[in-house]
């Protein structure tokens, strides 16, 4: 019979052992990135972690302030390979508050579509990752081989696959190609399939439910004060999605849930995910029938100025990863005068103390997995 | 309107008024839209704006805390949350050069301990009360804050 660490040392008050801090990363297979936990163990247990971040830090932020506006559109996308197309998206958003610019809508349309298959193809990255920290590589395959599918779609609207370069201020770089028209629905229904495989592989695994159930809980209140957002947080039982209660572009015009799960552990963080996973299939389609009702001839996009008057704008949007927010000064001439992005992986990996003290350190991997690490938003 | 009573979900107008009557006008409200509300906060009543917004108008999410070099003076924005109605309220607070200090908000909402420590790093404001003011993104060993106007990139000279 297996016996508790902890109970041992209930029996026998002589068994002691030493405090140690293992720090794990920058190189490690848990990490997904260059960064480090530094966590206190006492045997299993974990007492104390300290996230240490900013390798990867290249001053974003202030290179942007020495480009034309233009030019800063494929440097968003480089913020994060996953989500590139969220950012882009959240950049030209921001300019054109700035700039008073209204999008046509049928480019409206188009961003969330590519919005959603970017969240898609994002999440089945992190479904791939959790596969590899569990030990199950079918899991890491068959993701990725539907991830494919996804990617070829991108090929299909813009011609790259990871950073596409597709948003342009005041709207989209070209119009939905046929291709893409003729493949999209083919690829939400061949999706929705695929994945009850991949669900099926993991829910009925006992070594999945038991690394995922009851692990890195948190309750609603610290949720929402340590700043996580996203799908961890609404694994947490907080009812609060960007795209539904404060929406942008034409969210508000499309029908959708948001999955909220109250037990706040890593099972509900994943189930969150895998749910958001059926919700944007549903919204590509119904996106997609929009666009076509508009039809071939409606302008996708507008010319834009190339200087912004002065001023600020700040928008937002949600993210795969939770929460992004671009903030804008202008100053009147065509090079940004300050832009600043928040990123949700900064904020969520500043909660990783919390989130790890308290369970086992082979629980760790497994906790981390669940907010989705990127590096290259995080220290931008 | 009542300040003392604790509203879960302000509309726009009522928060303008509410701050107005609470912070008897020392805190201007610059600008309304829809779910958005911007505000200039003087530097001392910072602290006490951001209590009064978290425990009666239930901003219960920080999003960021930003640094901005306006040459003339520093500026720190605060971009606060309401889970409830969706809205944000931009708060901004001008710092004069020569004394970059200005209150710590991380006792209030903790994920602000970050977003501080970062903008600590890259333009030197001191966050007074912050429980752990040190470098973050940046090596230890830098003496200079990289986003002020002052530090020039390769062809900015």
């Amino acid at each position: 019979m297996a016996r508790d660490l902890m109970d041992i040392r209930a029996e026998t008050d002589e068994l002691t052992t030493d405090k140690m801090w293992v720090i794990m990363g920058p190189q490690h297979p848990f990490s997904h990135g260059l960064w480090t936990l530094k966590v206190e163990l006492d045997g299993e247990l974990v007492t104390d972690a300290e996230p240490i971040v900013g390798y990867l830090h290249r001053g974003w932020e202030k290179e942007c302030e020495n480009r034309s506006y233009a030019k800063i559109v494929p440097m968003a996308d480089r913020l994060c390979y996953a989500a590139s197309m969220t950012y882009s998206h959240l950049y030209c958003m921001t300019v054109e508050k700035a700039l008073g610019l209204e999008v046509p809508e049928k480019a409206q349309y188009i961003r969330v579509v590519a919005d959603e298959i970017c969240r898609i193809s994002s999440h089945l990255m992190w479904l791939a990752a959790v596969g590899t920290d569990l030990g199950n590589l079918t899991v890491f395959l068959w993701c990725m081989r539907e991830r494919e599918y996804w990617m070829d779609l991108f090929v299909r609207l813009c011609g790259a696959r990871m950073t596409t370069n597709y948003p342009r201020i005041g709207g989209v770089r070209n119009d939905i190609t046929e291709l893409f028209d003729r493949d999209v629905d083919r690829c939400v229904q061949h999706f929705e399939k695929a994945l009850w495989d991949i669900i099926a592989l993991i829910d009925d695994s006992s070594i999945f439910l038991s690394r995922m159930k009851g692990t890195g809980i948190l309750t609603r209140e610290q949720c929402v004060n340590l700043g996580i957002t996203g799908p961890a947080m609404r694994g947490n039982g907080v009812d609060f999605d960007i795209r539904r209660d404060d929406p942008y572009e034409v969210y508000d015009k499309i029908d959708f849930e948001v999955p909220v799960l109250n037990d706040g552990d890593s099972y509900s963080r994943y189930m969150v995910r895998v749910e958001e996973l059926f919700q944007s299939c549903k919204i590509i389609t119904r996106a997609m029938q929009k666009i076509r009702a508009i039809g071939k001839n409606a302008p996708y996009r507008y010319k834009a100025p190339t200087n912004v008057p002065a001023g600020t704008a700040m928008c937002r949007l949600e993210d795969p990863r939770g929460e992004s927010l671009m903030y804008l000064v202008a100053d009147g001439s065509g090079k940004p005068y300050r832009l600043k992005v928040r990123s949700p992986i900064f904020t969520n990996v500043s909660a990783s103390k919390p989130l790890v003290v308290g369970s086992r350190i082979a629980d760790v991997p497994v906790i981390m997995a669940m907010i989705d690490m990127c590096l290259g938003e995080t220290d931008r | 309107m009542d300040t003392n009573a604790v509203y879960q979900k302000p509309t726009d107008e009522e928060i303008k008024t509410l701050l107005n009557e609470k912070f008897e006008g020392k805190v201007n409200v610059t600008k309304i839209e829809t779910r958005r509300v911007y505000a200039t906060v003087p530097r001392e009543l910072i602290h006490q704006v951001c209590e009064y917004i978290h425990d009666n108008l239930t901003f219960e999410h920080i999003s960021t805390v930003i640094g901005v070099d306006m040459i003339d003076n520093l500026r720190v924005v605060y971009h606060i949350d309401n889970y409830f109605n969706g809205c944000v309220i931009e708060l901004t607070v001008d710092i004069p050069n020569d004394d970059p200090h200005v209150a710590s908000i991380s006792d209030i909402w903790v994920g602000g301990n970050w977003h501080e420590r970062e903008t600590y790093e890259l333009f030197g404001i001191i966050f007074d009360g912050h429980p752990h003011l040190a470098r973050l993104l940046t090596p230890d060993t830098y003496e200079f804050y990289p986003f002020r106007k002052s530090y020039k990139l390769r062809g900015q000279e």
